[in-house]
């Protein structure tokens, strides 16, 4: 079956929930389109940190399905989910997820070295000093992540994500904890890579003042409710 | 795979002392059984052929193991002394050549073998420097002993007191080196040789002094009769052997009766071998004698039965230490579980995950491996020495 191009994320009758504890999450139907830059908000362990985690494969999908472009990730068996996740998402974790024993850039680098499909060349090496300028942790490339500061840690996961140009992004709390200035300056760099790769942005926020730079707010007490967007 | 290898060696890097204990931990438990192995092979063959070329020694009767590692390997363990007319009786009974050997002094802390010229033909050993032995107080110098004691043709030794305050017993004898022999890779390196009387010449057996029928001081004579004049302790004695003193030397009374450590009888056919060996077997005889290869070749069967006890404590030790290390690895794995949930989140392969782990696991091995070779090829380097000193002398 052939799909729009213009839907880079398609979720049918998507039921899921944990194995222990009483957690459920049910999305009868949910359409992200290509190039789109939505928020997802809702309160703590509504399962906005799930979605992003089940649309990213790192949960497998029990029931319903999810497309992304037209990959159908409910399909995949593990080691093809790891393959779509390196290759065509960018992640940024809520707690950053950075290698403390490496440096910003290697940590930068870390996922062009986990896997052949990505090539880590002279040019990967450039952008990556380059985004980190733009992100204003260029001077501290060298530095372990031990050194670095709350802040400092999140732009790098940033650009760890952004580097291999992800047609989707998937950002938890990209922003959070930063000063007013870094989140406008990060959120403005995260849009701006969004505007040039052609890539989607799905950021889970609590930021209420960043709301209205989205295109779309996808509210998670709606799902509680009918399930449907 | 380079990739894999470059986060391993950063996470080695920040763990260095963690890295550093287990590379310590593989590298001993490899070296301590290879490095026994090849020292005990390095002692197996020292003592072996060199017994194995030593067809058979003669000696008081005791411990043999004491008149074979004495009389080939010059050790410190002296058997009782037997006379010279032990070689004298071989040398009659025209079935071997003696060679006698008196190893008892020192000089320098290196042994001084009393022998005859017999022995360098014997051994095979040749002067790479100077010329062989002459005169009463020469010496020729194995290599090592030369290298050591920075000497050459021309330079004197001065061979050591038995015991500081031995003051009625042996002097010391300023001998005049002679030679320097080539290197031979034996025992014979670390000697020096003089001719059979010097070492006698060294115990006081003979000497050398004024002429006491010209002395004019009365003090120096006890005793003057018409046949012979009894001298002081007052009478000067040469503790050098030279060219202006040497017609002094002297020896007194019957010098068949002079001590020696050993005689070496080569001997001429099996036959003849066989015959001498027979005339040693007299419950009477106050001699024995032995084939030095099957002396060494008790003593290695032992050195061998000593080796599978330590064989048996290393099997035990490199299974604790491979357990220990196991177990680092798998504590090591646990604290990085955060780390491989990171690279599973990023999209890491399965196989990925075990090519990281297992390229550190390799980095170690292999330089654990590395140090491990090195140390080996310093004690191969060293094996000869060291076997002489841990095994021999």
């Amino acid at each position: 079956m052939t799909l729009k191009n213009s839907i880079m994320i398609r979720i049918r009758n998507l039921d899921f929930n944990y194995l222990t504890g009483d957690f459920h999450l049910t999305i009868s139907k949910l359409n992200v389109e290509e190039g789109e830059k939505v928020a997802v908000i809702g309160p703590s362990g509504s399962g906005k940190t799930t979605l992003l985690n089940l649309i990213a494969g790192i949960v497998p999908v029990i029931n319903g399905n999810i497309r992304v472009e037209e990959t159908r990730i409910d399909s995949l068996n593990d080691a093809q989910r790891r393959n779509f996740r390196i290759t065509n998402i960018g992640f940024v974790f809520q707690d950053f997820e950075l290698l403390d024993y490496l440096n910003v850039t290697d940590n930068i680098l870390h996922p062009f070295r986990i896997t052949s499909a990505l090539n880590l060349d002279e040019n990967v090496r450039k952008r990556a000093i380059i985004l980190a300028e733009k992100m204003g942790i260029g001077d501290k490339l060298k530095r372990q992540t031990d050194n670095l500061s709350h802040g400092e840690k999140q732009r790098t996961a940033i650009c760890r994500a952004l580097l291999p140009h992800p047609k989707l992004i998937l950002a938890d709390e990209a922003t959070g904890n930063l000063d007013p200035e870094n989140k406008i300056r990060i959120l403005d760099l995260l849009f701006q890579a969004v505007d040039d790769h052609a890539a989607t942005l799905l950021a889970v926020t609590h930021d209420h003042e960043l709301f209205k730079r989205f295109d779309r707010i996808i509210d998670f007490r709606n799902f509680q409710s009918e399930g449907m967007v | 795979m380079i990739d894999s290898l470059y986060i391993a060696w950063q996470y080695i890097r920040s763990n260095r002392i963690r890295t550093a204990t287990l590379i310590a931990c593989i590298t001993l438990i490899s070296f301590l059984p290879a490095a026994l192995q090849l020292l005990l092979g390095e002692s197996e063959r020292q003592l072996m052929s060199r017994a194995a070329l030593t067809p058979l020694v003669i000696g008081a009767k005791g411990s043999s193991l004491d008149l074979v590692m004495n009389s080939l390997y010059f050790s410190d363990e002296m058997p009782e002394l037997i006379s010279m007319e032990a070689s004298e009786w071989v040398m009659e009974s025209d079935l071997a050549l003696p060679i006698p050997v008196y190893a008892r002094f020192h000089a320098r802390g290196n042994p001084i073998v009393g022998t005859t010229l017999d022995y360098f033909d014997f051994r095979g050993l040749k002067v790479a420097e100077g010329r062989n032995l002459a005169l009463l107080g020469d010496c020729v110098l194995g290599a090592r002993v030369a290298q050591k004691l920075d000497l050459k043709p021309g330079d004197s030794l001065l061979s050591s007191p038995e015991t500081l305050f031995d003051l009625a017993g042996v002097y010391p004898l300023k001998m005049k080196v002679v030679g320097v022999l080539q290197k031979s890779h034996t025992s014979d390196d670390l000697a020096v040789f003089v001719d059979i009387k010097t070492t006698w010449v060294i115990q006081g057996l003979g000497h050398g002094h004024q002429d006491v029928t010209k002395l004019k001081d009365p003090t120096l004579i006890l005793k003057r009769s018409e046949s012979t004049v009894a001298a002081t302790a007052k009478l000067y004695h040469h503790t050098e052997i030279t060219e202006k003193n040497i017609d002094s030397f002297h020896f007194h009374g019957n010098t068949s009766a002079y001590p020696i450590t050993a005689v070496i009888a080569v001997h001429y056919d099996d036959k003849s071998g066989t015959i001498l060996r027979g005339r040693y077997l007299s419950k009477d005889e106050s001699l024995q004698i032995i084939k030095p290869e099957e002396v060494i070749d008790g003593l290695l069967q032992n050195i061998f039965r000593i080796k599978n006890v330590l064989d048996a404590v290393i099997s035990v030790v490199a299974l604790a230490t491979i357990m220990a290390v196991i177990l680092v690895f798998a504590l090591s794995l646990r604290l990085r579980q955060r780390e491989i949930q990171t690279i599973f989140k990023l999209g890491c392969s399965r196989l990925t995950i075990v090519r990281l782990v297992s390229a550190e696991i390799f980095i170690i091995v292999l330089t654990s491996g590395l140090l491990c070779g090195v140390m080996i090829m310093v004690v191969n380097q060293i094996s000869n020495d060291l076997v002489r000193a841990l095994f021999i002398r």
